[in-house]
C-alpha cells in the first residue's frame, strides 16, 4: 500500500519486464507506482528456464535482445545482485543433416542483417562445448555470450533496486479497474485510486485482459509452458541446448541439478493463479533427453511445473506505444521468451516514456501491428 | 481384496482411488468397494497399516503388550479390508494427481510399481495420507545416530529392531511417551528422556481441561506418561537441545529452564514433537488449505464429506487435521460414504443416516484433543532454531541463519520465494522436513502470521520419478501432436 | 546402530551386500531397517557438502536414506523391502551418478 496516489507513470505488473521498467524510470528521475496482484515474479517471471538468449531470436527481437544482452553481461553493476546470472554459451543443437542445414542458411540470413551473434559450429566444435551431447549431431550453431540467471532472484533483484530508487513497489495488490479521464489514467485498486499521466501495461499473461479493458484488443491466449528439473548429476555441461526440431531447451545449473524445457504446454487457469501439467507431454521431454543426453538415462525428475504466460497470435510481444491511447505503453505479449529481453526492454520503454523515443529498433514489435486485428 | 504386484494390471480408470493404507484409507477403501464401487487402495509400503498400525500382518513382535492394545486393532480394520472387492496396489507410489488437463472431470492419477509408470485415471479420489512428525530442527539433528521418534517405533514394529547402545529419546507429545514405553518393553537401553513441554503449555491449555476429563485420551495418556516417568530417567522443563558429534552422534547437550549445560552421552537420539498432517499430494494437487492455529499447522479446506476446494478430491485421516487412528478410520468411512453418493450409488437420506452414528463416534473420540493441541504445542525455540547455524533444510543444507538474513535483507516474505534464494525445500524431500521450520523463521524475522507467511507451493512429481519411467510412459497420438510450435 | 530383538532375528535371513560386505537382514526388513541392524553408521554422504547420513525418518518423508541398489541409484530404502541377494551401495552425493553412467 502506498501513501503515495499519483505519479509520472503507473506501471501494471511486477514481473522482470514491469520491475525493469520501474527501475529504468526512477533511474531517469520519474516518479513511480508499480502494482502485482501477487508477489514480484510471482508468475512466468519467476517459474521460466531463466535462458539468457539471444540465439534463435525472431529478427524483430534482435535489436532489444543485444541491448538487453549488454545490460546482463553488467547485471550487477545496475541491480546489485548477480541475479545467477552465468554466459556460459546456449546451443542450438542440429539433430541430423536437415536441421544443419537450415542452421547454415539462417547464419548466413543474419550475417546479410549485420548480426554476427550466432555462428554454425561443426560437430568438432559442438563436441567440445558439450562433450554429452550424442554423437550423431552433425553440428549446431553457437551464441557464445548467451546463457541463464535465476529468474525470481534476478525479478526481485529489478524490484529491490527500483524501490531503493524511489519507485513505489505495491506487491499483493490488484488493479482492479483502469481508466482514462480527462488524459489521466486512474488505477482502482482495494486500497485506493492512483493517476498518472503514463500506464505502462506489463501484466504478462493478465495483459491482454487489461488492455481490452481499454478498448484495444490483441489476439493473444494465456499458456503454461511446462518444465522440469532433476536432482543432482555430476557435472557434464556448461552452455544451455536447445533443439529445434523436436521441442527442448536444457540446462545444468552449479549445483548438479539439470533443468528440462522445451515448450511442451500444460493448461493454464489464469483467473485461479494455478497450472495443470500434461504428463504426456512431459513424456515426450523425456524421450527427447533419452535420445540426446544419454548420461541422463539415469535422472531422477523431481519437480515439474509451469508458469501462466501471455502468447501473442504471431509469437512476438507488444512493445510500443498504445495505437489508441496516448500515454499508454504495452509491455506483454512475450509468448514465453521475454525474459532476456526484460533488462533492456524496461531501459527501451523508460527512453520513450521520458522523451517520446529510441534509437533501438522495436518497430517489429509495434501494437499498431495489429490494428486491422479482428475483435 | 485383490493385490496387484505390477502397474500392468492396474486398470485404466476405477471409481474411488483412495491413496494410503493406513487407518483412514484402509476404512475408505473397504467402505467404497462395499458399496458397489470399482475401488483401487495404492500404498507406498508393502504390507497395510499404515504408520500407526505398520507391520500389523507381519510384525515380529507379537507379544500383545509390547506394541499394545491400539496396535492390534489395526488387524481387525485390514481384514475387513481383505475381504471387501477392492484392488490393492502395495509398493506403489503416487507422484502425482490432479484435475486431467483434457478437462474430462477425472482426476488423473500418475503412480509407479517397480520401476514403472502410469496414468490412471479416477471418478473420485479420498487421499489418505496421514501425518508426519513435525520437523525438529536442533543443532545436529542431521547426524547419523539421530532419527524421530516414529522412526524407532517403524524399525520395532516392522523388523522387531532396537535403537543399540545408550538409548535418549526426546521431545514432547503423547507418541513420545508411548514410544519410550515401547522401546523399553523391547529391551532398549533409555537413558532419558528429555521432556521439552513448554511450561506456559499447561497453562493455555486449561480452559480445554473439562473436555479433555471426559474424553478417551485421559487415561491412556495419564498411564503413558506415569509408566514413563516411574521407569525411567525423566528430566522435564528441557529449554536447549543439541546433538553432538563429529561424523556421528555423541551426546546430547541440553538445558533446563534457562540453566547451565547438561551432557550426556549417547548412541542414539530419538527425536519427536507431535505429528502434523502430509499435505503433499493435496498441496500439489492444488487444493486450497488453512492454517490450523490450534495443531499448528496447514490442512486441507474441507467441507463436511472431506471433500477439498477440488473436485473429485476428498482428504481423510490425519491428512485432513490430526485425530489419531480411530478417528481417521471413522473419516475415511464417512469420506467413503460421501464418495458413494456423489457416483449415485447412495441418495442423500441414506448417506446422512449411515453417517450420522459415525459423526457421533468421531466427536467422542475428538473430545479433549485440543487439550492435548495446546499442552504439546512445541515451544518456539524448537519450532525456529535460535542458533543460526542450525541447518533447516536437510537436502539442500541451509541454516536458519540464511533464512533470516534472506528473509531481513532480500524482503523475502514466503518460502516459495525463499526457494529461489536459498533452495530451501528444492530438495527430494520436496520441503516436507523444512517447510513448516521455513515459514516460522520468516514469521519470526518478518513479524508476521504463519497464515500470512504460507507454505510451500509443491510440485509433482510429490515423489521423484526416472527420467526412464516418465519417457517410457504409454503415448497417445493426440498427445504428441499436441506438441506446441 | 540398532539391535535386533530375539523376535526380530528369528525371522528368516537374507542375504545382501553393502559396499562389497556381505551382511544378513532378515525377511520383512526395509532395506534402511537391514542397514540400521547391521551397524551401518551411514548410507549416502549429501551432494551439497558430502556429510554422512543415516535414514532419518523410516516412512518415506525425508530422503535421507537414498542408496544405490542393483545399479539403480535414488532409491528411498525404507520404502524398499530387503530381497535376497541384493546389491546396495551408498549413494556418494552426485558422484554415484557419474558412476552409474560410466
Amino acid at each position: 500500500m502506498s501513501e503515495r496516489r499519483s505519479a509520472d507513470v503507473l506501471i501494471v505488473g511486477g514481473g522482470i519486464h514491469g520491475c525493469s521498467t520501474a527501475l529504468h524510470c526512477a533511474l531517469r528521475g520519474l516518479s513511480v507506482i508499480l502494482f502485482e496482484k501477487d508477489h514480484a515474479g510471482r508468475h512466468a517471471s519467476g517459474v521460466n528456464a531463466g535462458g539468457v538468449r539471444q540465439l534463435l531470436r525472431d529478427v524483430a527481437e534482435i535489436p532489444l535482445s543485444i541491448a538487453s544482452m549488454e545490460l546482463w553481461l553488467n547485471i550487477a553493476a545496475l541491480v546489485e545482485d548477480d541475479c545467477g546470472f552465468v554466459s556460459e554459451g546456449q546451443i542450438l543443437v542440429a539433430e541430423d543433416e536437415a536441421e544443419l542445414e537450415i542452421a547454415r542458411a539462417r547464419v548466413a540470413d543474419l550475417r546479410l542483417r549485420g548480426f554476427t551473434h550466432e555462428e554454425l559450429i561443426d560437430a568438432r566444435e559442438l563436441r567440445r562445448l558439450a562433450p554429452a551431447v550424442a554423437e550423431t549431431c552433425p553440428g549446431g550453431v553457437v551464441s557464445r555470450r548467451d546463457g541463464a540467471a535465476i529468474p525470481l532472484r534476478a525479478t526481485q533483484a529489478f524490484k529491490r533496486r527500483a524501490a531503493a530508487l524511489g519507485a513505489v513497489i505495491c506487491e499483493n495488490e490488484r488493479v482492479e479497474r483502469v481508466a482514462r479521464e480527462s488524459g489521466v489514467f486512474v488505477a482502482t485498486t482495494p486500497r485506493g485510486v492512483y493517476r498518472a499521466p503514463v500506464l505502462v501495461n506489463a501484466a504478462g499473461a493478465w495483459g491482454g485482459a487489461l488492455a481490452a479493458s481499454l478498448g484495444e484488443v490483441f489476439p493473444v491466449e494465456t499458456i503454461a509452458p511446462m518444465l522440469m528439473i532433476t536432482t543432482p548429476m555430476p557435472a557434464f555441461i556448461r552452455p544451455v541446448v536447445i533443439l529445434r526440431g523436436r521441442k527442448l531447451s536444457f540446462k545444468q545449473f552449479d549445483n548438479g541439478t539439470v533443468l528440462i524445457g522445451g515448450g511442451h504446454l500444460g493448461k493454464a487457469i489464469p483467473e485461479e493463479n494455478r497450472t495443470i501439467l500434461d504428463w504426456r507431454k512431459l513424456a515426450v521431454s523425456a524421450q527427447t533427453v533419452w535420445d540426446v543426453f544419454p548420461i541422463m538415462r539415469s535422472a531422477t525428475i523431481a519437480r515439474a511445473w509451469a508458469g501462466i504466460e501471455a502468447r501473442m497470435a504471431d509469437d512476438l510481444p507488444a512493445f510500443g506505444p498504445s495505437r489508441l491511447h496516448e500515454g499508454l505503453f504495452h509491455q506483454f505479449g512475450f509468448s514465453a521468451h521475454g525474459f532476456q529481453l526484460g533488462p533492456g526492454a524496461g531501459a527501451v520503454m523508460a527512453e520513450l516514456i521520458a522523451t517520446g523515443a529510441t534509437n533501438t529498433p522495436i518497430d517489429g514489435l509495434s501494437p499498431a501491428r495489429f490494428a486491422r486485428a479482428p475483435g | 481384496m485383490t493385490p496387484l504386484a505390477d502397474v500392468g494390471r492396474l486398470a485404466g480408470s476405477y471409481d474411488l482411488v483412495v491413496v494410503g493404507a493406513g487407518p483412514a484409507g484402509l476404512a475408505a477403501a473397504a467402505a467404497g468397494a462395499e458399496s458397489g464401487l470399482a475401488t483401487l487402495l495404492v500404498d507406498e509400503n508393502a504390507t497395510p497399516g499404515g504408520q500407526i498400525w505398520r507391520a500389523v500382518t507381519t510384525t515380529p513382535m507379537k507379544r500383545r503388550e509390547t506394541l499394545g492394545e491400539d496396535f492390534w486393532k489395526g488387524a481387525d480394520h485390514v481384514a475387513r479390508f481383505d475381504r471387501s472387492n477392492a484392488a490393492y496396489a502395495p509398493r506403489c507410489t503416487v507422484w502425482s494427481l490432479a484435475a486431467d488437463a483434457r478437462d474430462d472431470g477425472l482426476i488423473e492419477i500418475g503412480l509407479s510399481m517397480g520401476g514403472k509408470a502410469r496414468m490412471i485415471a479416477a471418478r473420485q479420489t479420498i487421499l489418505a495420507t496421514g501425518a508426519q512428525e513435525r520437523p525438529f530442527p536442533i543443532p545436529g539433528w542431521t547426524l547419523p545416530g539421530v532419527m524421530t521418534a516414529g522412526a524407532a517405533q517403524i524399525a520395532l514394529k516392522t523388523s522387531g529392531a532396537v535403537p543399540d547402545g545408550r538409548v535418549v529419546v526426546a521431545g514432547c507429545g503423547p507418541l513420545l511417551y508411548l514410544l519410550a514405553n515401547q522401546l523399553a518393553a523391547a529391551g532398549a537401553n533409555i537413558v532419558a528422556v528429555l521432556d521439552t513441554t513448554a511450561p506456559g503449555a499447561l497453562r493455555s491449555a486449561l480452559p480445554e481441561f473439562g473436555d479433555f476429563l471426559r474424553s478417551p485420551y485421559l487415561a491412556k495418556g495419564l498411564r503413558l506418561v506415569a509408566q514413563a516417568r516411574r521407569k525411567l530417567r525423566f528430566v522435564s522443563r528441557v529449554t536447549a537441545l543439541a546433538a553432538t558429534g563429529e561424523s556421528r552422534l555423541e551426546g546430547v547437550r541440553f538445558a533446563r529452564g534457562g540453566g547451565v549445560d547438561e551432557r550426556i552421552a549417547c548412541d542414539a537420539l530419538l527425536l519427536h514433537q507431535g505429528v502434523i498432517p502430509s499435505i503433499n499430494l493435496s498441496n500439489a494437487a492444488g487444493c486450497a488449505h488453512e492454517f490450523d492455529e490450534t495443531q499448528h499447522c496447514w490442512r486441507p479446506r474441507l467441507d463436511d464429506w472431506f471433500c477439498a476446494s477440488m473436485a473429485g478430491i476428498a482428504v481423510a485421516g490425519d491428512g485432513a487435521g490430526i485425530g489419531g487412528a480411530e478417528s481417521a478410520a471413522l473419516r475415511g468411512e464417512i469420506a467413503a460414504l460421501g464418495v458413494a453418493a456423489r457416483l449415485g450409488r447412495l441418495d442423500a437420506g441414506a448417506r446422512d443416516a449411515r453417517a450420522a452414528p459415525l459423526r457421533a463416534e468421531l466427536a467422542r473420540c475428538l473430545r479433549g484433543r485440543r487439550f492435548l493441541d495446546l499442552l504439546y504445542r512445541p515451544a518456539p525455540q524448537f519450532l525456529a532454531p535460535p542458533d543460526d547455524a542450525t541447518i533447516v533444510c536437510r537436502c539442500e543444507e541451509v541454516t536458519a541463519g540464511q533464512v533470516r538474513d534472506a528473509a531481513r535483507r532480500l524482503g523475502v516474505t514466503g518460502p516459495n520465494q525463499m526457494k529461489a534464494f536459498l533452495r530451501c525445500g528444492m530438495g527430494p524431500c520436496q520441503g516436507r522436513l523444512c517447510g513448516p521450520t521455513v515459514a516460522e523463521l520468516i514469521a519470526e524475522t518478518r513479524d508476521m502470521s504463519l497464515a500470512e507467511v504460507g507454505a510451500y507451493r509443491l510440485r509433482p512429481p510429490v515423489k521423484p520419478i526416472t527420467l526412464g519411467e516418465l519417457a517410457a510412459l504409454p503415448q497417445t497420438e493426440a498427445a504428441i501432436r499436441a506438441v506446441v510450435r | 546402530m540398532f539391535r535386533l530383538t530375539p523376535e526380530g532375528a528369528a525371522r528368516p535371513p537374507l542375504a545382501f551386500t553393502f559396499d562389497g560386505r556381505a551382511m544378513t537382514g532378515r525377511a520383512g526388513d526395509t532395506i534402511a531397517a537391514a542397514l540400521l541392524a547391521n551397524g551401518v553408521a551411514a548410507c549416502r554422504t549429501t551432494p551439497v557438502s558430502d556429510a554422512p547420513r543415516a535414514p532419518y525418518c523410516l516412512m518415506g518423508a525425508c530422503f535421507d536414506c537414498l542408496v544405490v541398489v542393483d545399479g539403480v541409484g535414488n532409491r528411498q530404502g525404507c520404502l524398499t523391502p530387503l530381497e535376497d541377494g541384493m546389491r546396495i551401495e551408498s549413494q556418494r552425493g552426485r558422484r554415484a551418478v557419474a558412476e552409474l553412467a560410466s
